[in-house]
């Protein structure tokens, strides 16, 4: 397989190899966007787990932001000179003030970018 | 096609169906867009849009500067429609990686949708094979995310159905044309914008405001909690499956609260009223 390293070398060269992986990838986030209900037939979840969709969203979203906060190159920082940390702290206390998820996305990057890009952080 | 023929029959009222029947008539778009749920569902995607923008550009530019070429970029932007999962598979793509090794990391990394489809199945049954695919397809995270907080409980009711699908048109719409624009526009301007700025953090900042929005109850906030640290703790674990161990000690950690936090208050309402 040398599509990858002909990729990198001679910029803008296309592979069929990459192409059919895209159509797999294609599949797979059809099959696991799906995969519960591509069936009709009946299935009925047990009360714990049913119980426990209260707290899916909540729980893969945390999953999903806090390690892009606390975290660099898989480690836990062990800094305070780190941006992002400031930069959610602003947003998380303008979306309380404002009630506005826009707000905090725009706070916490007017916070986050002058520190990361001017200062380095 | 069948959206074509759905398209051509009349707007039938919709006769009541029996709560056994497994299949709705799908309204069609133009009807559902009239419908004031899709504005609805439009209007919640456009406060998060910035964010989804910032991180469909910056994954345009990954996969550019990775090496990929633009027909690549472009094909995978248009049909793989899954941020997280483009940016994992792209290094192993440029690397030659086998295909399963690709094919299987992209799975782990999307295996959360595979728990959002447990919650959104009482909502997509009563829809045909064809459009419960495209439905599923077309259901990034932030899309389940307002669906199911706009739509806490699933209906078979046909006004309700119409609702539901009408906000999430409208949500799935605006995502999917914010996510495609800014990808493109990464992709062509890939050379011009530098990783490093980090313009990437408004997408996490989205995710943040969404997930602040979330926390109606204590114990919502005790799973965030729980489930950030646990997956910090299991960052280790290959292909992301960090996020799957920390839905689950989450769930298996609030569930028992939950009900321990119940059985006390019932306990103390029976002690009030035997006081009264």
């Amino acid at each position: 397989m040398t599509s990858g390293l002909l990729a990198s070398t001679v910029p803008n060269v296309t592979d069929g190899w990459t192409l059919l992986t895209i159509a797999g990838l294609t599949v797979i986030t059809v099959l696991t966007r799906s995969f519960f209900f591509i069936s009709q037939r009946d299935f009925k979840l047990p009360r714990w787990a049913e119980q426990g969709l209260h707290y899916a969203p909540i729980a893969a979203l945390a999953a999903v932001i806090v390690p892009e906060l606390v975290m660099s190159q898989g480690q836990l920082i062990s800094t305070l000179q780190d941006t992002r940390i400031y930069g959610a702290i602003a947003g998380t206390a303008v979306f309380f003030w404002r009630k506005s998820t826009l707000g905090c996305i725009i706070a916490g990057m007017a916070v986050y970018l002058p520190l990361h890009i001017g200062w380095g952080w | 096609m069948p959206q074509q023929a759905a398209a051509l029959q009349p707007a039938a009222p919709q006769t009541t169906q029996p709560a056994a029947q497994p299949t709705a008539q799908p309204a069609t778009a133009s009807a559902l867009w009239r419908h004031p749920e899709a504005l609805l569902g439009l209007r919640d995607m456009a406060t998060v849009a910035i964010g989804i923008g910032a991180w469909g550009m910056m994954t345009g530019v990954a996969m550019v500067n990775a090496g990929m070429s633009t027909v690549e970029a472009l094909a995978m932007t248009f049909f793989v429609y899954a941020g997280s999962a483009q940016l994992a598979a792209t290094p192993l793509i440029m690397a030659g990686a086998p295909m399963w090794v690709i094919l299987a990391t992209a799975l782990c990394v999307n295996l959360r949708f595979v728990v959002f489809s447990v919650h959104m199945r009482a909502y997509m049954l009563h829809f045909p094979l064809w459009r419960r695919l495209v439905a599923g397809y077309l259901t990034a995270d932030l899309n389940y995310v307002f669906f199911v907080r706009r739509h806490p409980t699933p209906s078979a009711d046909p006004a309700v159905l119409r609702a539901q699908q009408a906000y999430w048109l409208g949500g799935c719409s605006a995502n999917w044309s914010t996510w495609m624009l800014c990808s493109v526009i990464g992709v062509a301007l890939a050379n011009f914008i530098p990783v490093a700025w980090g313009l990437g953090f408004a997408g996490i900042l989205a995710l943040l405001g969404v997930a602040l929005s979330l926390l109606k109850t204590r114990l919502q906030s005790v799973a965030a909690l729980i489930a950030g640290a646990a997956a910090v703790a299991a960052f280790a674990l290959p292909l992301r499956l960090n996020i799957l161990v920390a839905i689950a000690v989450a769930v298996v950690v609030c569930v028992p609260l939950a009900a321990v936090r119940k059985a006390r208050m019932q306990s103390s309402q029976r002690t009030e009223q035997e006081a009264s």
